[in-house]
């Protein structure tokens, strides 16, 4: 035991927290497309582990074709919004229960990830021979890109969410029915909502791609269970810092700040020597506890109730 | 401006819980009209409003809204010209949005949403105004989300913003049902100060004779998915319940065992 203490060398974990936070931002960029999905929309969308990963495969082969990083980045969004369309057309056009339209569309993407790649699993890119937005090589850098993407879309949606548009959109997820007595078509914003959110993520993906210095086919694989940590950590995490009301690009920073929390958890997990393979699992249980906490909680004071009202005399 | 030409509709056909709602049933409402529809449970009071309101499609039969045939028309392409309140006063307004925001929401009823800006500074105070005239002190509130407030509250907002922009036809789903008699009184007085202020023809069910006869210029009641009684003017004026009961037993073939079929309150 004490031996596995002294193996653990705090320089170590601060040398790593940095990269940490840099893959944070991008993993919260992700999870600010998940915000639109889960928390506007009400729709738990499990496209993103596809479109993540089109998003990376798309950037990479496209500067590996001779685009500035900034344009293959541009197209990636575009791949992602299409993604989104399919399974938004499935859900409102065919009929398709969001959740079952997202995993057709993610297990259909799989396939159209490999033909991107040109049927290999993974494509590498080279921070030495092309210009990329940002990589593990310049960890400062990648910060700082990194939060200037994530401020400037947070602005973005601020605005986009304040419109008439967007809160049509909003509404649409808040009270559907109500959203139809007053005029709107709630499928067009539901493939709308769909849509921007997967363009998100495969914004995301790119970054990660280029980050790491590669695109790989399963490098989606969680990625929506990882973005619901990012929301939920940073709804947590903001209310308690703001008590009750929280303003909407608050909330917005806020997953940003929850999915670079949840990734400097990642590393000092890491760094306590946790098998890399079992990762995925702590992020389940993480994610499936706090997503359990408001069930918990009503259930806990319904049980008091009904404990008190038995106790009620002449109430047979 | 409403015609409903023999309508009908049936839930569930060819199985056992097939349920014929509208039955062949004709109703045409004149500018400006505000009728009152009574019936017992089941007798397709809230079909014919989801009819007119387009939830679903009829399966015969023809609706017509201010001369045009909107038979084939969406719910959502349907409500450019339709107010709707509901009976379960959480239906009307998205809880998690600013009161303000609900009410812009309404505001652009049949409108392109587009990328302006979701709430003006200018409909803002329109809004205060609007909400001052409720006399439950929301103007305050503008800013609060509506799920914190009370359903009497929202039942009363839900209205406001059914009338926002003027409607060709109100339906209201006894949108009292839910509220207690205090506030139902009030949101029911509010109903008609805004049906006749905007001069707007309604479509009101109620479980409530008394209120089915005091408001409204026109009653009519339902049984079966058919209009068994339709009184107007003078003669419904001078309607009383016990009259109402009895011409539901001649037309219906069969007596009200209780108020309770009715389930009148009072």
């Amino acid at each position: 035991m004490s031996a596995y203490f002294a193996s653990l060398s705090l320089l170590k974990l601060v040398k790593n927290l940095p990269g940490g936070v840099a893959q944070g931002l991008i993993w919260g960029i992700m999870a600010l497309g998940i915000y639109i999905t889960f928390r506007l929309l009400d729709v738990a969308d499990l496209t993103v582990d596809g479109s993540f990963s089109t998003g990376g495969a798309v950037t990479v082969m496209l500067i590996l074709a001779g685009w500035p990083a900034w344009a293959a980045l541009l197209m990636a969004v575009l791949a992602g919004l299409l993604a989104g369309l399919v399974t938004g057309m499935l859900h409102t056009r065919l009929g398709i229960p969001a959740i079952l339209a997202g995993i057709l569309t993610q297990l259909a993407l799989y396939s159209v990830n490999l033909r991107i790649m040109g049927m290999s699993a993974n494509k590498a890119v080279s921070v030495d021979k092309y210009r990329l937005v940002l990589s593990l090589r310049n960890i400062p850098s990648a910060i700082l890109v990194g939060a200037i993407l994530a401020a400037l879309i947070v602005a973005l949606m601020y605005w986009y969410f304040g419109t008439e548009q967007g809160s049509a959109i909003r509404a649409t997820g808040n009270n559907p029915a109500m959203s139809r007595a007053l005029g709107i078509n709630i499928d067009n914003m539901k493939v709308l909502g769909l849509s921007l959110s997967n363009g998100l993520v495969a914004l995301s993906g790119g970054l990660m791609a280029q980050y790491q210095g590669f695109a790989d086919v399963n490098m989606g694989r969680g990625a929506i269970v990882i973005g619901l940590a990012a929301v939920i950590i940073g709804e947590v995490i903001g209310r308690v810092l703001f008590r009750k009301y929280i303003n909407f690009s608050v909330t917005l920073a806020f997953t940003v700040i929850g999915g670079v929390l949840y990734y400097l958890v990642i590393v000092v997990v890491l760094w306590l020597r946790l098998n890399s393979n079992d990762l995925k699992l702590f992020t389940a249980v993480v994610v499936a506890l706090f997503l359990a906490v408001p069930t918990l909680r009503e259930r806990r004071r319904h049980g008091v109730r009904r404990g008190r009202t038995k106790e009620v005399p002449g109430d047979a | 401006m409403l015609d409903l030409i023999r309508i009908s509709k049936t839930f569930n056909p060819g199985t056992i819980n097939e349920k014929k709602a509208l039955s062949d049933l004709s109703l045409h409402l004149d500018d400006g009209e505000f009728v009152t529809v009574i019936g017992g449970n089941g007798a397709g009071k809230s079909t014919l409003l989801n009819a007119v309101a387009g939830v679903w499609g009829v399966d015969s039969g023809q609706i017509l809204l201010g001369g045009e045939d909107i038979t084939a028309w969406p719910e959502h392409k349907r409500a450019v010209h339709i107010g709707r309140v509901f009976q379960d006063p959480m239906m009307g307004t998205a809880p998690n949005m600013q009161l303000e925001e609900n009410l812009a929401l309404a505001l652009r009823r049949g409108q392109k949403r587009g990328l302006k800006w979701g709430v003006t500074k200018l409909e803002r105070e329109d809004y205060r105004a609007l909400l001052a005239d409720l006399g439950l002190g929301l103007e305050e509130r503008l800013t609060a989300k509506v799920g914190l407030l009370s359903g009497g509250q929202r039942q009363a907002v839900t209205l406001l913003m059914a009338a926002l922009r003027q409607p060709k036809l109100l339906l209201l789903d006894e949108h009292t049902a839910a509220l207690d008699p205090a506030t139902a009184a009030k949101v029911l007085e509010l109903s008609d100060r805004i049906i006749s202020e905007a001069h707007l023809t309604a479509l009101m069910i109620t479980h409530n004779m008394t209120d089915a006869i005091r408001h409204g210029d026109r009653l009519i009641m339902m049984d079966e998915g058919r209009i068994i009684l339709d009184v107007r003017g003078e003669e419904k004026k001078k309607l009383t319940k016990r009259e109402l009961i009895d011409r539901f037993a001649q037309s219906a073939g069969y007596q009200l065992e209780t108020d309770q079929t009715l389930l009148s309150k009072n």
